[in-house]
């Protein structure tokens, strides 16, 4: 049944497992009590999210005269957290849709824990437009609702209303597209599962059987939404640049912000996904699933991504020395040179020239060099946002307002609890949930697991695989 | 799953190959199968049990075509008729501004409808208790149902048979 599959092509299910094993291995992390490693980091997370309350509620109370801001920096960390955030949210959605349209089998490893991992970022992301609204309980106003102002309509022409609705879409397909991935995995783990447990699960995976007509329509469904998903992730960021984009500051106003910030988006998510997964895959065991052959399947797509961003870093300066335009040319040079400087290294340093290591098929393979680079790059591209924020703003058309800004405690503490936030719902799920897409990795076993394919596969069964 | 209290006799096998012969050989002797249940899509099985290919993405369209009009025809009766504003010196009617949101929703509209109809054809939702056959079959076995409500002893045993020799490592009854 499976297709032929070439022999030099590298395992993807490591330690010649059966359809029952992968269940187990993919299952038991739900059923077991919770190991000290995982307690210590909730207990962590929560403390941060509890910190992010604190924040939030005194940001609320004082009002957002407790953050930095000022006239001329109207946005600080908190659009730089915002951004980074929806940043990190694009590499679920990509590894989900993209690589399933593209066929890419190593996509069913990290396809689970890489679209929670989206799902958790958007989350963090939504938090900051409506915190930095300051009066929260009028976040309602920007829906299109019928209200008794007039109806007095939001404005549709306006790049920050086409955020709330890309953002918005993202979250709700993103959910329903991981929930109908999960749902015939939640069945898997009813079936193990007795008591009341049972019913939790069975109320989860909605009474799934496993029939063939379901089946049918299930795997149509999520190439459908697959295909829906791939230009929505692209379209999400680039609504998300023209924030920037359409705005009339130089340094802001560019064309080739929707295809940097696109690449920038799916370089910083690829690397929250190694990060996150090089954790998971140590302590849930899961290093049969999740493969060096797709840490460096990633690090490939980090190291292109990266070098996209590069060259978009490079050609900004050319096009803003080439226009002749003085003031975008001043906004360079002062990104580069003025206050900020150190912002800009950063930037650098973190997103272009480090990813460039991965070239070496060692590093690119080094579990401890990919997990370094992935902290790397996700400093980097928060780096990225807040040098296109801070440096634009603080040196404006009119001298006079020109200022220099740094965050205070709050805003210091929102940045971190939203850590915590993510960190609190992402360890939850790897409790609740089974991490890898264990149906969809039973459905690859054959033309992927090492006892059908690669060096050490044995001869008879990849004959009896092809029949 | 359609009925109460049916009688189902059912083969469990231990891989998709063996279950996609014995589905076959079914399809050949002309048995009729009630249902076929796997862990994992098994690719293949659909035109063997004469299942027709699934018709949710004309749904999708169909959602997807009411989301752009929903969100086009809205913004333009908005700006053209409910509550003219100029917004930098551009026309009431300003198309090309229109594009993001209609994509969105075209997107939106699309997503929740067809997984809405997933799970309402499908009989699957929240809360949903539907009977299984066998706890493996979620994990590690691939299942061929018959119902066998109203068939006679002779005809049982011939599908008994016809399990147990197409490879079935089990044969079972179950009433659900």
């Amino acid at each position: 049944m499976s297709a032929p599959v070439s022999s030099i092509r590298e395992p993807l299910i490591t330690g010649g497992k059966t359809y029952h094993q992968i269940t187990e291995d993919i299952c038991s992390p739900t059923e077991k009590t919770p190991s000290t490693a995982w307690v210590i980091a909730f207990i962590i997370s929560v403390s941060l999210l509890a910190f992010y309350v604190f924040c939030v509620a005194w940001t609320i109370w004082v009002g957002i005269g407790s953050w930095d801001l000022n006239r001329t920096i109207g946005w600080g960390w908190d659009i730089t957290n915002f951004v980074w955030w929806v940043g990190i949210g694009h590499a679920g959605t990509l590894i989900s849709a993209i690589l399933l349209l593209f066929r890419q089998k190593w996509r069913t490893g990290v396809n689970r824990a890489a679209e929670a991992m989206t799902i958790f970022a958007v989350m963090c992301a939504g938090q900051f437009p409506l915190i930095h609204m300051g009066r929260l309980w009028l976040g309602i106003f920007i829906f299109p609702y019928p209200n008794t102002r007039g109806p007095l309509w939001v404005n549709f022409n306006s790049p920050l209303l086409w955020d709330v609705f890309a953002i918005s879409t993202y979250f709700t397909v993103s959910l329903l597209f991981w929930y109908t991935g999960l749902v015939p995995d939640f069945a898997t783990v009813r079936d193990r599962a007795k008591g009341i447990r049972r019913k939790v699960y069975n109320f989860l995976s909605f009474g799934w059987t496993g029939s063939a007509k379901h089946w049918q329509r299930w795997e149509s469904l999520s190439l459908i939404l697959a295909g829906l998903a791939t230009p929505l992730v692209l379209s999400v960021h680039t609504i998300v640049s023209f924030d920037f984009a359409t705005s009339v500051i130089p340094g802001w106003h560019t064309t080739i912000f929707p295809p940097y910030f696109v690449a920038g988006a799916i370089f910083s998510g690829f690397a929250m996904v190694q990060t996150l997964m090089l954790m998971t895959r140590k302590v849930l065991k899961l290093e049969d699933y999740i493969t060096l052959a797709h840490i460096e399947s990633m690090n490939k797509v980090i190291l292109a991504t990266g070098t996209i961003v590069g060259v978009a870093y490079l050609t900004e300066l050319f096009i803003a020395w080439y226009s002749g335009y003085i003031y975008e040319q001043y906004a360079f040079y002062n990104r580069v040179l003025g206050p900020y400087w150190w912002a800009y290294v950063g930037m650098m340093s973190c997103n272009v020239l480090s990813p460039q290591l991965f070239w070496s098929r060692k590093i690119r393979r080094s579990i401890w060099w990919t997990f370094v680079m992935s902290i790397f790059v996700n400093i980097g591209m928060w780096f990225e946002r807040f040098v296109i924020i801070a440096t634009t703003l603080a040196r404006d058309y009119l001298p006079s307002s020109w200022s220099y800004y740094r965050p205070t405690w709050v805003e210091i503490g929102l940045f971190v609890g939203t850590l915590g936030l993510f960190f609190t719902l992402y360890l939850i799920f790897t409790r609740v949930a089974p991490v890898v897409a264990a149906a969809e990795i039973k459905s690859i076993l054959k033309t992927a697991g090492d006892q059908y394919t690669g060096p050490n596969a044995e001869k008879h069964s990849h004959a009896e695989a092809q029949h | 799953m359609s009925k109460e209290n049916t009688e189902v006799l059912y083969g469990l096998y231990d891989d998709e190959v063996d279950l996609l012969k014995a589905v076959k050989t079914a399809k050949d002797d002309h048995l009729d199968i009630m249902d076929v249940y796997s862990p994992f899509p098994v690719h293949g099985l659909d035109p063997l049990l004469g299942l027709s290919e699934s018709r949710l993405h004309i749904a999708g369209f169909i959602y997807g075509a009411i989301g752009t009009l929903t969100a086009f025809l809205f913004m333009t009766w908005v700006f053209t008729r409910d509550w003219p504003i100029i917004f930098g010196g551009k026309p009431y009617f300003s198309a090309p501004a229109f594009i993001p949101i209609t994509f969105e929703l075209t997107v939106l509209f699309s997503a929740v409808g067809m997984v809405v109809t997933f799970y309402i054809i499908c009989g699957l939702g929240p809360g949903v208790v539907n009977p299984t056959l066998d706890d493996r079959i979620t994990d590690d076995k691939f299942c061929i149902a018959f119902d066998t409500s109203d068939a006679d002893e002779g005809a049982v045993e011939k599908l008994k048979s016809f399990l147990s020799n197409s490879g079935a490592s089990e044969v079972n009854t179950k009433m659900i």
